[in-house]
């Protein structure tokens, strides 16, 4: 019995639920007793009554009982021993159960005469469409007919558990419809329940990214120490193929960091006086009709999507700077097409409208009677914003920008594309450095081992960059409430 | 007589001479400064309108592709030479298709079929994907077999940049991808109109390819709509209950505080960590599939909530609160003050939120490339659980390529996406305008 139709026969059970439950109420109706729910209420309460627990029961027996086979798979199969073929235990494992999957596609005839060994048995499942590893050994066939035969058991058990958990739900809660029965209250606790856990999923998410960076970085730590990791200047992380051992590389995160600081600080340099200025015009001098006009076009930039600036980059910009560069020096082009400079001026674009809406709002929020002060005393409309207007705003701008380097620093895409796979650690802007960002896709792109220190790194970059994005933006968020305060 | 004589040096009716406050100066500095703010706006403006060019000027033919017309004689003697298609299947499948599209070009083109070289050059003339078109055409309908068929088929790429005017024909001819003799024949068949561009359906039907000229969009814009079909149905409902509970709930205390911070956090959190907590819970502990657009979407889902619940927030706290003392005045419980008289009222501004989401999921790239979407796959997925890619992630793989062929497809593919995105932005602004309610 799959999962599928049994939650479906759950559902059935519940609707029927419904509306027996809304009958039953209707039909008690009109005595001299005012009921307490509308009679939807109690068809509501039934089938809450009847479903919740049978569908949380079957995610549960699911989950349980899938942990339940791997265990008791692991433990049929052969001890490891020196001379095994297989690098771990978990590929062995995850052979195992692409034979169950494929066993389970074959007609019951073709199951019947079944091969024994996996050289034959490999050909009839690529046959089906599951795709095996060649190391397949002839041991893992009656193990992965056990599985399968157990899974069957299992969910046969579990799907009749189910539905007698559905009807017994649909009877406690038929049973208790009556006139004065408080079937909203129920109901009401229930989605209350149910919103709550909405907002926890928020929570889980970063207790889940932390959770999850943090413990693929401490293995990755116990094969490389973490001093050699935030300290070391050599980032070489030498590949290696999967199950071919692998040699050590050298991880050391200091040409990373140098990268991404370095080019988050040329684009900041870019975006910062552009969007300011930007900012100080669009609320201060512009007529509303040039506002309307001028603020969506500038937000178009933070529509575009950061695949497309990187684009931009690799075959507009890069190759602009690098024929520029060549038509000053006159032949030599001293700005590589992929390099800190390219990099830094696209993600400077992309930033343009962050930091000028963002100011934007915090110049706006001034209020207006500091200005008049400062105009009535003879200042110019410049040197009231100089003056007044910008001192008065500077926290709540700093918290702007802080949100803006952070949002560089984290940045993908672009860097991916303009600035270059070398981590080198130079001061040349016109040459290639790499960041962060780029080495964790590079680690993760291709097909790795997935217990390497090679990939495992990624994880450890991953946590780095979650905690220095994540300290900029308490402080910003931080800053901005204080501002926001200040002036309400 | 006294010194009347006027001593007219004497200020009497002169006014001071006026204190120097530097006025001229402080004036140009008012307009250097004015013009610091107009130069400010330029440059954002004049990238933006570069960023577009760049984009169109480079994209825009990639939605013509050069097509030429064969009448192919579907001769059985080459599909199938010991007459066996009766018994076996494969003979149709594996026929040499390529051969049946050159005989018909060099008898077009006057070529002698025992001039080998210039048959060979023939033969680049066309695209290999020929084989699948002739393929399909004859294992669609057998009966074709021994007809002679009017077909367009696909030139190759380098054939169609030629055509386009996007090669330099100007240079040597070994120092560019076409010889003058493909040249010449082009030009004829052109002359015959034999060869024109036709309207480029394959770019968003075809998937991924090797050659240029038969790959396109078709899994990606599939996979990229599971995705926004998960995205919508999970973020949705998900960031809406949320709010509900943070706006209307939620008593003022350390834990939704918390929560508060954290969602404005997750919010600013890179996009590629979303990647790494997709690639780290949902594939390698929950063991779903690699390059699945389920994986894809959960992943952007969980990237989407903040946005959505901060922009639910922001409709819900604009609903007045007369509407819900009414609403409670009359006798609805709280819950259904929320959710029939709140919700209902906040939804336009909801919905826009969602929208803006929506786009931002649609253009991300790098939490994808983490869950094994940058996939070579060329069959279309049937389920959300097929490997497929994404309309960004494609973009990124051509983006890779070197081919001039793929830059054109790259750009015709940001085009794509790019209206995608103006499409969902402008649904947004409309509902906005039309249904925002100021109280």
């Amino acid at each position: 019995m799959s999962t599928l139709m049994v939650l479906v026969i759950v559902i059935a059970i519940a609707a029927a639920g419904y509306f027996i439950g809304r009958q039953r109420a209707v039909s008690k109706e009109g005595g001299n007793v005012k009921p307490h729910s509308l009679p939807h209420y109690h068809g509501w309460w039934v089938f809450l009554a009847s479903a919740l627990p049978a569908i949380l029961f079957i995610a549960v027996w699911a989950a349980g009982t899938g942990v339940y086979l791997e265990r008791s798979a692991i433990a049929e199969l052969p001890p490891r021993t020196a001379d095994t073929v297989i690098a771990s235990q978990s590929l062995e494992l995850g052979m195992v159960s692409g034979i169950a999957r494929g066993l389970d596609r074959l007609s019951d005839a073709e199951r019947a005469n079944l091969p024994q060994t996996f050289a034959e048995l490999q050909p009839l499942l690529a046959n089906k469409g599951v795709a095996l590893a060649t190391e397949g050994q002839d041991y893992m066939i009656p193990i992965a007919t056990e599985w399968n035969r157990n899974t069957a058991w299992a969910s046969r058990i579990g799907g009749i558990v189910a539905i007698v958990l559905a009807l017994a739900g649909a009877v406690f809660g038929l049973s208790g419809v009556h006139v004065r029965a408080r079937a909203r209250n129920n109901v009401e606790r229930v989605i209350l329940g149910a919103l709550i856990a909405a907002s926890a999923i928020a929570i889980l998410t970063t207790i889940g990214i932390i959770l999850s960076m943090l413990f693929q970085t401490i293995t990755f730590f116990q094969s490389v120490s973490p001093s050699t990791f935030f300290f070391g200047t050599v980032w070489d992380p030498r590949f290696a193929a999967a199950g071919s051992g692998g040699s050590q590389g050298q991880f050391g995160l200091i040409p990373l960091l140098a990268g991404t600081l370095y080019i988050a600080f040329v684009a900041m340099l870019f975006a910062v006086p552009v969007g300011l200025f930007a900012a100080i015009y669009m609320a201060e001098y512009a007529s509303r009709s040039v506002r309307s006009v001028v603020k969506p076009l500038l937000e178009v930039l933070a529509g575009i999507p950061t695949i497309v600036y990187g684009f931009f980059a690799l075959v507009t910009v890069g190759p602009f700077l690098r024929d520029l560069s060549a038509a000053l020096s006159g032949g030599y082009a001293f700005i590589q097409a992929q390099s800190v400079l390219t990099a830094g001026i696209v993600m400077g674009v992309m930033l343009i409208p962050f930091v000028s809406s963002l100011s934007d709002d915090i110049i706006t929020a001034v209020p207006g009677s500091l200005r008049d002060g400062s105009l009535g005393l003879g200042s110019t409309k410049s040197e009231t914003i100089r003056r007044v207007v910008l001192p008065a705003a500077l926290p709540g701008i700093v918290g702007a920008l802080l949100l803006t380097a952070s949002r560089a620093i984290g940045e993908t895409m672009i860097v991916v594309l303009a600035a270059g796979v070398a981590a080198n650690l130079n001061i040349n802007p016109f040459e290639a450095m790499t960041t962060i960002t780029v080495k964790i896709v590079n680690q993760l792109t291709g097909d790795l081992e997935f217990n390497s220190p090679q990939t495992l790194v990624a994880f450890a970059l991953g946590l780095t960059l979650f905690f220095i994005t994540l300290a900029m933006n308490i402080f910003a968020l931080y800053i901005v409430r204080k501002y926001r305060e200040q002036y309400e | 007589m006294t010194d009347i004589a006027l001593n007219p040096a004497a200020p009497a009716s002169a006014r001071p001479a006026r204190r120097d406050i530097g006025l001229k100066r402080r004036y140009a500095a008012e307009r250097r400064f004015k013009l610091y703010g107009i130069t400010a706006i330029a440059i954002g403006l004049f990238f933006l309108v570069a960023l577009m060019y760049s984009v169109f000027s480079n994209g825009y033919t990639a939605f013509w592709q050069t097509e030429v017309n064969l009448a192919i004689n579907l001769d059985p003697k080459i599909i199938d030479p010991d007459n066996k298609r009766a018994t076996d299947p494969n003979v149709l499948l594996t026929a040499n298709y390529p051969i049946l599209a050159r005989n018909a070009l060099a008898e077009k083109l006057g070529v002698p079929a025992t001039n080998k070289p210039a048959m060979r050059e023939l033969g680049k003339l066309f695209s290999e994907g020929v084989r699948g078109q002739l393929r399909d055409l004859v294992v669609a309908n057998p009966s074709l077999i021994g007809t002679t068929q009017s077909v367009w088929v696909l030139t190759g790429a380098d054939i169609d940049s030629a055509f386009k005017g996007q090669i330099d024909l100007t240079v040597d001819q070994t120092r560019r991808k076409v010889s003058d003799q493909q040249v010449e024949w082009m030009n004829k068949l052109k002359g015959e109109r034999a060869m024109s561009q036709r309207f480029n359906t394959g770019l968003f039907t075809y998937g991924a390819s090797s050659r240029p000229e038969t790959s396109g969009l078709g899994v990606a814009l599939i996979g990229s709509l599971y995705m926004m079909l998960i995205v919508l149905c999970l973020s949705l409902p998900i960031g809406v209950a949320a709010s509900i509970y943070l706006e209307e709930y939620a008593k003022k205390n350390r834990l939704t505080d918390i929560i508060e911070v954290n969602i404005n956090n997750l919010a600013a959190v890179p996009s590629i960590v979303f990647g790494l907590l997709g690639l780290a819970v949902f594939i390698n502990f929950f063991h779903m599939p690699r390059s699945a657009s389920l994986v894809g979407g959960m992943v952007l889902t969980l990237m989407t909530l903040p946005t959505i619940i901060i922009a639910t927030r922001a409709a819900l706290r604009a609903v007045p609160p007369s509407i819900r003392a009414a609403a409670l005045g009359v006798g609805a419980s709280k819950t259904q003050m929320v959710f029939h008289h709140v919700l209902p009222l906040a939804a336009p501004g909801i919905l826009t939120g969602t929208i803006i989401g929506l786009a931002h999921a649609l253009g991300e790239t790098a939490p994808l490339l983490l869950i094994g979407m940058v996939a070579f796959v060329a069959n279309s997925p049937v389920t959300p659980l097929d490997p497929s890619t994404a309309l960004p992630v494609q973009i990124y793989m051509w983006a890779n390529e070197a081919e001039r062929a793929f830059v054109e497809r790259t750009s015709g593919a940001i085009i794509v996406l790019l209206i995608f995105l103006a499409v969902m932005n402008i649904t947004a602004i409309i509902l906005r305008r039309r249904f925002e309610r100021r109280w």
